[in-house]
């Protein structure tokens, strides 16, 4: 076969794209999950949590999150009369440890466990230079930690504080709602670890889940409501106080 | 038609307008990974990577697969939305090779104050105790089988 130089320059890019597909294949997926049947959210029945700090340490054993950064808090907040709108709140070591003994005090005492709220609007999704973290078909927040890298806006944008650059990888790590668990039917680790029942794993397109009655017979309240951010993580007997 | 005896410039500028355009759709073929825009503005096979994970916690429908006495007990007593893995920590690694992977057992000492300690911060119906006054600092499995914990009428131990 006889090519002369010019019909080789013509060729080599067809040739160039063709192999590239080859090379990448087709994506693969998960067998027998469904991303278009679900939309995750998480329940959280404020006056179950006691504090215990169970859910901090599983999410840190099942997602390897390096020490002294959280995926997962608790905190505690102390609301007495003088201190109605700028309560006291701790959360030391996250609550890993679980909390300090409180006295017999005034005022009253309650937990609250944060985590990433998957906003279906969400602001760190959106600030995003280069699409490393996006909202999947079901409703859940991830980071692509190839494709990301480390700016940070991401976790300025989180309302909620949600966010770290992992201190080895360089990249931004958060809250993946145990997206390798809920994929295979499991629940996520922290719901699994909790001994109060205070969270609970929710699929809101499951019309079978009972976050739907619970929605309906409850005070449920997400976080910073202004911020207009889609929070799918919902707090049922929210204090006013809590921020 | 004499205006257009410069015709030849603007061919080549048309080729090399489409060599450029050709040379960044090459170029993009090769940067751009192949399931970006699959599902939106990202790469779409990030969503299976992170699915693939492993596993830590072994769930609690694993382990009542074998250990199905435990959770009979369990389901009849106080603990019965307590899952193993909240005391047990996790034992993915238990649940794939039971032979060679011992659990180990927690220190009841340490385990059930992170949850029972009188704490005027716990909700006021959930049971607290001050350890060192209800017992002298004894552990708790010395009286309570934290399985099902309530001591019946006598004492079980």
């Amino acid at each position: 076969m006889n090519i002369t130089r010019r019909q080789l320059l013509i060729l080599l890019p067809a040739a160039a794209i063709a192999w590239e597909s080859v090379l990448a294949g087709t994506p693969e997926q998960a067998p027998n999950y469904d991303k278009s049947q679900h939309w995750w959210s998480m329940l959280i029945d404020v006056p179950k949590c006691i504090g215990c700090g169970n859910c901090v340490r599983a999410c840190q054993a099942e997602n390897d999150v390096p020490e002294g950064f959280f995926r997962t808090w608790v905190e505690r907040y102390h609301v007495t009369d003088g201190n109605l709108a700028n309560p006291e709140v701790i959360s030391p070591d996250g609550g890993k440890e679980g909390f300090p003994v409180a006295k017999e005090d005034e005022g009253k005492y309650f937990f609250v466990p944060k985590l990433c709220n998957h906003c279906a609007d969400s602001p760190c999704t959106q600030v995003c230079p280069v699409g490393a973290t996006f909202v999947t078909p079901d409703g859940v927040v991830l980071v692509d930690q190839k494709y990301c890298l480390g700016c940070a806006y991401c976790v300025q944008a989180c309302p909620y504080g949600c966010r770290y650059i992992h201190p080895e990888k360089k990249v931004a790590d958060k809250c993946t709602l145990c997206y390798h668990r809920i994929t295979k039917g499991l629940t996520t680790a922290c719901c699994e670890a909790c001994p109060t029942g205070a969270r609970q794993l929710a699929d809101l397109k499951n019309p079978k889940d009972p976050i739907h009655a619970f929605l309906k017979t409850h005070s449920v309240q997400v976080l910073k409501p202004q911020m207009a951010t889609g929070a799918k993580v919902y707090y049922n007997a929210l204090d006013g106080s809590v921020r | 038609m004499g205006n257009f005896k410069n015709g030849d410039h603007l061919f080549r500028l048309a080729g090399v307008y489409i060599a450029g355009t050709l040379l960044f759709l090459v170029i993009r073929a090769f940067v751009v990974p192949h399931s970006f825009g699959q599902y939106g503005h990202y790469r779409g096979a990030a969503i299976s990577e992170i699915a693939d994970h492993p596993l830590h916690f072994a769930g609690h429908a694993t382990c009542e697969s074998c250990h199905s006495d435990v959770a009979q007990t369990k389901a009849a007593g106080k603990h019965a939305t307590v899952n193993c893995e909240a005391c047990h920590g996790p034992q993915g690694k238990h649940a794939e090779d039971p032979a060679s992977v011992d659990p180990g057992k927690p220190d009841t000492a340490v385990l059930c104050v992170r949850c029972h300690a009188q704490s005027a911060a716990r909700p006021k119906d959930f049971p607290q105790v001050n350890a060192d006054e209800h017992s002298g600092g004894a552990p708790c499995g010395t009286c309570h089988q934290p399985h099902s914990p309530v001591i019946a009428a006598g004492g079980t131990q």
